[in-house]
């Protein structure tokens, strides 16, 4: 019974994926879609019509949850290969026990889960909100002047290959506390592919639109307002998913090496209380926070498309 | 507006000038002399076409008289005064992209509107918009975005903006190159009647030969690149209004024609790319 209920957890989780791929698709395809689903309902065949949509919902769910059941089945494979390793069954027992009572509060070093959560979301928004506000109007820079490009150029392809965790000890050293070193982590691995899509966006605006803004003797500002920002923004928008993915991905790895209060810590904490089903139930929670993240940006991104 | 004194007026048969124009862009591969030596005078209130094969330079006539692009050599004269840059007295219709897709075809024409006639109220500048969208005939798409119109009508939208700064020089980059016949043929005609109600100086860059016939008064016709100068110019002394399908079974008209096509495939044909 409760297997069941858990496949449904996970697909749901599916589902939303597929719908991001489908918004990403165009939302152009989607609108005319769905004028035409409501074209179709209001004809007068609509038992018939009800009936295919049945029939064509079912041939979209079906690969997801084939998807889903394979996963499991490998999973429950494993785990009966190595017993250390608890199956879904098991897991699933421990995080509804988990979700009980996810904020109690006993102590720094025993929170809900719910709080380690907020915890590693806070680090995330801090670090990528400042990434954001600096990383921004540098692309624009790069990407408008050729001299700030060039200028970069070097900085960048030399900084951005590095691996974030490498960072972590400048900033224990610069900061002296764990806590603004793992947002400083999650600022600089988040800042390169806003600074890179942002410029990417700004250079690509095709000659025309700026020779009509040099017919019409544009200030600067209008041609940033007008031209540069309405054309960047979806590129931008790309930028700060990746750079969102990026922070989610890198705050657990901190978090493990920093300490504190968070979701990173909560593994390795775990860890060391040898408590697995509460480390795959941290996996699962990291993944779909990761899916929601991104689902929420995408959608931000589709409300500022001029398309 | 107009100036009456003597210079402007001696000006009028020489609105705009070129004087021995040189274009050499530098590329990659080295220099190319797209423009030699280019000549040509063109009247106040005079409506000329620029034809020529692919390649040959002419939108690179256009953009020099627009000030997007400075001349190797050779002086540019608009009004008596040298070409230093973009000026909205020299306003452009482009041949696509020209309007902005996130701006709709009101905010697209009021942002030429605003910097032209910036120290005017903003009731007399959305007067000035909804009159330009009006003269093109598009009241009613006012509040839409271009991808939401059809090509034609984006069109209409770049010429809107063009014609609401007031140009002295109108300048038309293929205009209607892009668009079916039938499109193309409509807003031949529409131009035709918004340039006699306006008056103003036009020089359009096109390869349709009966583009060019119907609307000009002269024809420039250009020998082909590297090195494109004016091969030929070709008056067209056609009563105004001209209709179309009248034209079609005039003399002087085919005649016209036949010269231009003579011109492009006898004398200056281009070899097969």
């Amino acid at each position: 019974m409760s297997a069941i209920s858990i496949k449904k957890e996970s697909l749901k989780v599916i589902m939303k994926s597929k719908n991001t791929v489908v918004s990403k698709g165009s939302a152009m395809a989607n609108t005319a879609n769905s004028v035409t689903t409501s074209d179709t309902v209001s004809t007068k065949q609509q038992p018939e019509k009800f009936g295919l949509k049945i029939h064509n919902f079912i041939k979209w769910l079906l690969p997801p949850v084939f998807g889903v059941l394979m996963m499991l089945a490998v999973w429950t494979l494993i785990s009966y290969q190595s017993p250390n390793l608890p199956g879904p069954l098991k897991t699933w027992h421990s995080a509804v026990e988990l979700f009980s009572d996810p904020f109690y509060n006993n102590g720094p070093n025993d929170m809900g889960v719910g709080w380690n959560i907020l915890n590693s979301l806070k680090r995330v928004a801090l670090g990528f909100g400042m990434a954001a506000m600096i990383g921004i109007p540098i692309g624009f820079i790069i990407g408008r002047f050729e001299f700030a490009n060039r200028m970069a150029a070097p900085v960048i392809s030399l900084l951005k290959p590095v691996s974030p965790l490498a960072w972590l000890p400048i900033g224990l050293l610069v900061f002296k506390a764990a806590n603004p070193a793992a947002i400083w982590v999650i600022f600089i691995s988040a800042i390169w592919p806003m600074i890179i899509n942002t410029a990417v966006g700004v250079s690509k605006v095709p000659q025309d639109y700026m020779n009509v803004a040099k017919v019409l003797n544009l200030s600067e500002w209008k041609i940033f307002t007008k031209i540069l920002f309405p054309f960047a923004l979806p590129y931008m928008m790309t930028g700060v998913r990746l750079s969102i993915g990026v922070a989610w991905l890198v705050i657990v790895a901190a978090e493990m090496l920093t300490g504190g209060v968070g979701i990173g810590f909560w593994v390795w904490d775990e860890w060391n209380n040898l408590n697995v089903e509460h480390i795959i139930i941290a996996i699962f929670i990291v993944g779909i926070v990761g899916l929601l993240l991104e689902l929420m940006l995408t959608q931000i991104a589709k409300r500022f498309s001029y398309e | 507006m107009k100036n009456t004194s003597t210079p402007e007026k001696a000006n009028a048969a020489k609105y705009v000038q070129l004087e021995n124009v040189d274009m050499t862009f530098t590329t990659k591969k080295g220099e190319f002399n797209a423009l030699k030596n280019i000549n040509l005078s063109i009247r106040e209130g005079e409506f000329i076409s620029i034809i020529g094969h692919s390649g040959c330079g002419k939108s690179t006539v256009l953009n020099l008289i627009a000030g997007l692009l400075k001349p190797t050599e050779g002086f540019l004269f608009c009004a008596g005064r040298e070409i230093a840059g973009p000026g909205p007295e020299r306003s452009v219709v482009f041949q696509n992209h020209s309007p902005l897709p996130w701006l709709t075809c009101y905010e697209n024409i009021y942002l030429a509107v605003e910097r032209v006639f910036g120290t005017e109220t903003k009731a007399q500048l959305a007067a000035r918009t909804h009159a330009a969208l009006e003269l093109v005939g598009l009241t009613h798409a006012t509040e839409k975005r271009p991808n939401e119109i059809s090509g034609g009508m984006k069109q209409r939208v770049g010429i809107a903006r063009a014609l609401a700064m007031e140009p002295k020089v109108l300048l038309l980059d293929e205009p209607f190159g892009a668009l079916d016949a039938l499109t193309r043929a409509n807003l031949q005609d529409e131009l035709m009647k918004i340039m006699a109600k306006s008056g103003c100086t036009a020089v359009m860059v096109t390869h349709d030969v009966d583009e060019s016939v119907l609307l000009s008064d002269r024809i420039v016709m250009m020998t082909n690149g590297p090195s494109a100068t004016i091969g030929e110019i070709l008056d067209v002394n056609l009563a105004r209004p001209r209709a179309r399908l009248e034209l079609a079974e005039d003399q002087e008209y085919n005649h016209l024609r036949s010269e231009v096509l003579r011109f492009l495939y006898e004398r200056h044909a281009k070899k097969a790319a």
